[in-house]
């Protein structure tokens, strides 16, 4: 018995043995991707996290400062050891030009806190001894506040939730309580919103578009079906770009478009359809298309043709036998192909930005601009993390409702 | 030609006929006949195999007769009516598909359950119909699997069971055993020919498999170019092929040339390559002159015994091949002027030849069969 165990045990050994070079091998062919995933992949997703929650800021001008917060009771104005400290913490960051940093971040969470800062950096530099508290109220009675000081104590902390919160409308009120943002100020649920159902409404659109054309492609006589799959592939062989920009043109007031539906005379004016929505969806359908297509079409081909022969042999007439047996049997490419398009069109931008209206941008438009305009990368970085974790949401809805054995991506 | 008509009268009675191919032909391309003049009639209870080399025509046949492919020219009688222009579905036909066709993403069950619900059965008469169905094929215990759970020979029963539960009064199958392996395929053509007798259904099945095509049918129609060659029960197809090919595509067969010189009291005498004259049997054939030949089974050919027989051919060989394969021998001849002849020697005659060596050779004149080339 314990030799025979002994045994199995060995040949278990000497089967890992001889499989090893293969394994190596394997693992080798693989590694160069594995490294440039890990670089171009998962790299810049931890460091989005990071960004989306990181608080670097007011630790590194107001060290002093926070420190001298720390007994402070967080009702009262603080006394003068904090200005004190506020006053040497400044200096420094004048010299290091660091004010403005610190007044950029601060000011996302207390209006006007940007010339604050400027304005008393300016005036520690001219004082060269205290009392200061009396000079900073003398130069803004707004130092004094005790919600300010409150907000500049909680960012004391190298983790923030500020970012993530402001990009769900969310508020820290000084006291620290979570409270939804009123106002006009409340506007990323409002573009996630329409991001999510300017994508479903194109998934819709490219289904209904697409599906009956995969069915012809796979019934249609090979010559005809190349030339059709062709036709499909194109748009794919274009630039993004160059789609976009030709969608620009058909659309325009005095396009292509207005200019066949006037010569029709289907309309007597013009129709706005540059800069909405319509357009938008138009233009983003078209560019999705072939992702919605190409799945489904793979799926459809996989059928043999006898299955709806057997159908209508059993007496199920031709639209019964298409519905219950053919169309469930190309459940995993419409799965697959309604997420591909479905997730694609959550991250859209050179589309909605060149052919949607103001207010028409989806989050990636907010992305772009909080990066390129407000350079404020943590807001930025903060919706991207939202929209990764609603796609994730997504897909994984789609997984527990239909079956990963039901998503034919391939 | 066409041998359909003359060769089985008897089975022509409108009576009895369900199916009535009438001068049916089928193009794909409007150039090309697929099927070409076929007439043929299926009696009623009757197992009838469309036999022939792949492209021969069979499936285009059945897909005719399923309502999945029309004729170009002719009419297709079902019960006397025709149907050439009714869509399958109306046409009450069980068909069982060489994949077998079962719907992946519904249950055994569910499958066998699905010609019912067309026919107005649901409810607990369904699930009894299909209790019965899968009974008929021992698989009342897999009602709940799917296709995918189930070894190829399951999946074949289902289909059966799925083509028979609305008990239509014709079955077609297109090579319905050409996926299993041989032992399976025995089996299963035992089981279907057992059910077909036991339902009194009408089956059309097509096969390329001669062995499969006798032990299962009734008759068997030949397919050859989309012809029938010959349409005839198993037996008279093996032991009478009407033509060449029937005579090469059923069992082996020795197809040797020869000149007709004469026809003697329903015998035809033959002068072979080198001068021989042998009897053949045969006088359906109509031709006269060189462009004949004959065609002698292989175990239908005995080394020679004492004495002359006036019912047997005799002539002489060299041996080239000798294989000894335990129940019989075979004999690989050089004869008739360097045609050569197998030959299949019951064991105990026996005996060990030089390959080179003379042989004398014998074989009934019955079993010499004259054909056309
Ligand atoms: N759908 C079709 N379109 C065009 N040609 C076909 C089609 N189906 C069969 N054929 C042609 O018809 C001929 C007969 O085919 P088929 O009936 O399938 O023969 P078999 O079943 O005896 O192998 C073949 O040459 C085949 O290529
Ligand atoms: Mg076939």
């Amino acid at each position: 018995m314990a030799v025979a165990d002994m045994d199995r045990i060995n040949v278990f050994m000497a089967v890992r043995r001889a499989e090893k070079p293969a394994r190596r091998a394997a693992l080798s062919l693989a590694l160069p991707l594995i490294v440039f995933l890990v670089v171009a992949f998962v790299a810049p997703i931890l460091y989005l996290l990071v960004t989306a929650v990181g608080n670097p800021e007011t630790r590194q001008v107001l060290p002093r400062t926070l420190g001298a917060l720390e007994t402070w009771d967080g009702v009262s104005v603080p006394d003068e050891p904090v200005y004190a400290a506020l006053a040497a913490d400044l200096k420094v960051a004048k010299d290091n030009s660091t004010a403005a940093l610190l007044g950029k971040r601060l000011n996302y969470e207390i209006s006007g806190m940007r010339s604050r800062v400027l304005a008393a950096a300016r005036m520690v530099e001219r004082l060269d001894t205290g009392p200061y508290k009396q000079k900073f109220l003398e130069l803004n009675k707004d130092w004094g506040s005790p919600e300010s000081w409150a907000i500049i104590k909680r960012n004391g902390t190298s983790l923030t939730p500020y970012y993530l919160l402001t990009a769900l409308d969310l508020q820290q009120a000084p006291n620290g309580s979570v409270e939804r943002v009123q106002g006009d100020q409340a506007i990323f649920l409002d573009v996630l919103a329409r991001t999510l159902f300017v994508a479903g409404l194109v998934t819709l659109f490219t289904l209904i578009l697409g599906y009956p054309v995969a069915y012809v492609l796979t019934i249609a006589p090979k010559a005809i079906a190349g030339i059709m799959m062709l036709m499909v592939l194109l748009p794919l062989w274009t630039s993004l770009l160059v789609r976009t920009t030709a969608w620009v043109v058909l659309l325009q007031s005095d396009g292509v478009i207005n200019d066949v539906l006037m010569a029709l005379h289907l309309t007597s004016d013009r129709l706005q359809l540059i800069f909405t929505r319509a357009g938008t969806v138009i233009a983003m359908t078209h560019i999705q298309l072939p992702f919605t297509i190409l799945p489904i079409y793979s799926v459809m081909r996989s059928i043999p043709a006898t299955q709806l022969r057997a159908a209508r042999s059993l007496g199920a007439p031709p639209s019964s036998a298409f519905w219950r047996i053919y169309a469930p049997q190309t459940l995993p490419g419409v799965v697959a192909g309604c997420l591909m398009t479905f997730i694609l069109s959550l991250g859209y931008y050179i589309t909605p930005a060149l052919v949607g209206g103001p207010r028409d941008q989806m989050v990636s438009n907010f992305i772009s601009v909080y990066i390129n305009r407000d350079l404020n990368w943590g807001l930025a970085a903060a919706l991207g993390v939202v929209l990764l974790v609603v796609t994730l949401a997504i897909y994984l809805l789609f997984l527990r409702l239909v079956g990963a054995d039901k998503i034919k991506l391939g | 030609m066409n041998f359909s008509k003359r060769i089985s009268p008897a089975t022509d009675n409108p009576v009895d006929a369900l199916v009535r191919f009438e001068d049916v032909k089928k193009s794909y391309d409007g150039i090309n006949f697929v099927v070409k003049d076929l007439n043929l009639t299926v009696s009623r209870g009757e197992f009838l195999t469309m036999l022939g080399p792949s492209g021969s025509g069979k499936t285009t046949t059945l897909m005719m007769l399923g309502g999945f492919e029309q004729p170009t020219l002719g009419h297709i009688l079902l019960d006397n009516r025709p149907v050439e222009r009714l869509p399958p579905e109306t046409r009450n036909i069980g068909f069982v598909f060489q994949n077998y066709a079962l719907f992946p993403h519904m249950t055994v069950a569910e499958n066998v359950a699905f010609p019912l619900r067309y026919r107005g059965i649901t409810g607990i008469a369904a699930r009894e119909r299909v209790r019965q169905a899968l009974g008929r094929v021992n698989l009342e215990a897999l009602g709940d699997r799917r296709p995918a759970q189930l070894s190829g020979g399951q999946q074949q029963r289902v289909a059966l069971a799925r083509a028979l539960v609305f008990e239509p009064s014709l079955v077609l199958m297109d090579e319905p055993l050409g996926a299993l392996d041989k032992q399976l395929r025995e089996r299963m053509q035992i089981e279907i020919k057992q059910l077909q007798t036991s339902l009194g259904i009408t089956m059309v099945y097509v096969t390329h498999d001669q062995s499969e095509a006798l032990t299962m049918s009734d008759r068997i129609a030949v397919f050859h170019d989309g012809r029938i060659q010959q349409l005839a029960d198993p037996a008279t197809l093996y032991n009478e092929p009407a033509n060449r090919f029937v005579a090469s595509f059923i069992g082996e067969n020795n197809s040797l040339s020869c000149t007709l010189l004469a026809r003697e009291g329903g015998l035809a005498v033959v002068r072979m390559a080198d001068g021989t004259t042998l009897k053949a049997a045969g006088t359906n054939v109509s031709g006269t002159g060189t462009d004949m030949s004959i065609s002698i089974r292989p175990e239908n050919i005995s080394l020679a015994g004492e004495g002359v027989r006036a019912d047997l051919n005799r002539f002489i060989g060299k041996a080239r091949d000798v294989f000894f394969l335990g129940d019989h021998m075979r004999l690989s001849i050089e004869a008739f002027g360097g045609q050569l002849v197998t030959a299949r020697i019951p064991a105990r005659q026996a005996r060990h030849f030089a390959s080179g060596a003379d042989v004398v050779l014998e074989c009934g004149i019955s079993e010499c069969r004259l054909l056309e080339v």
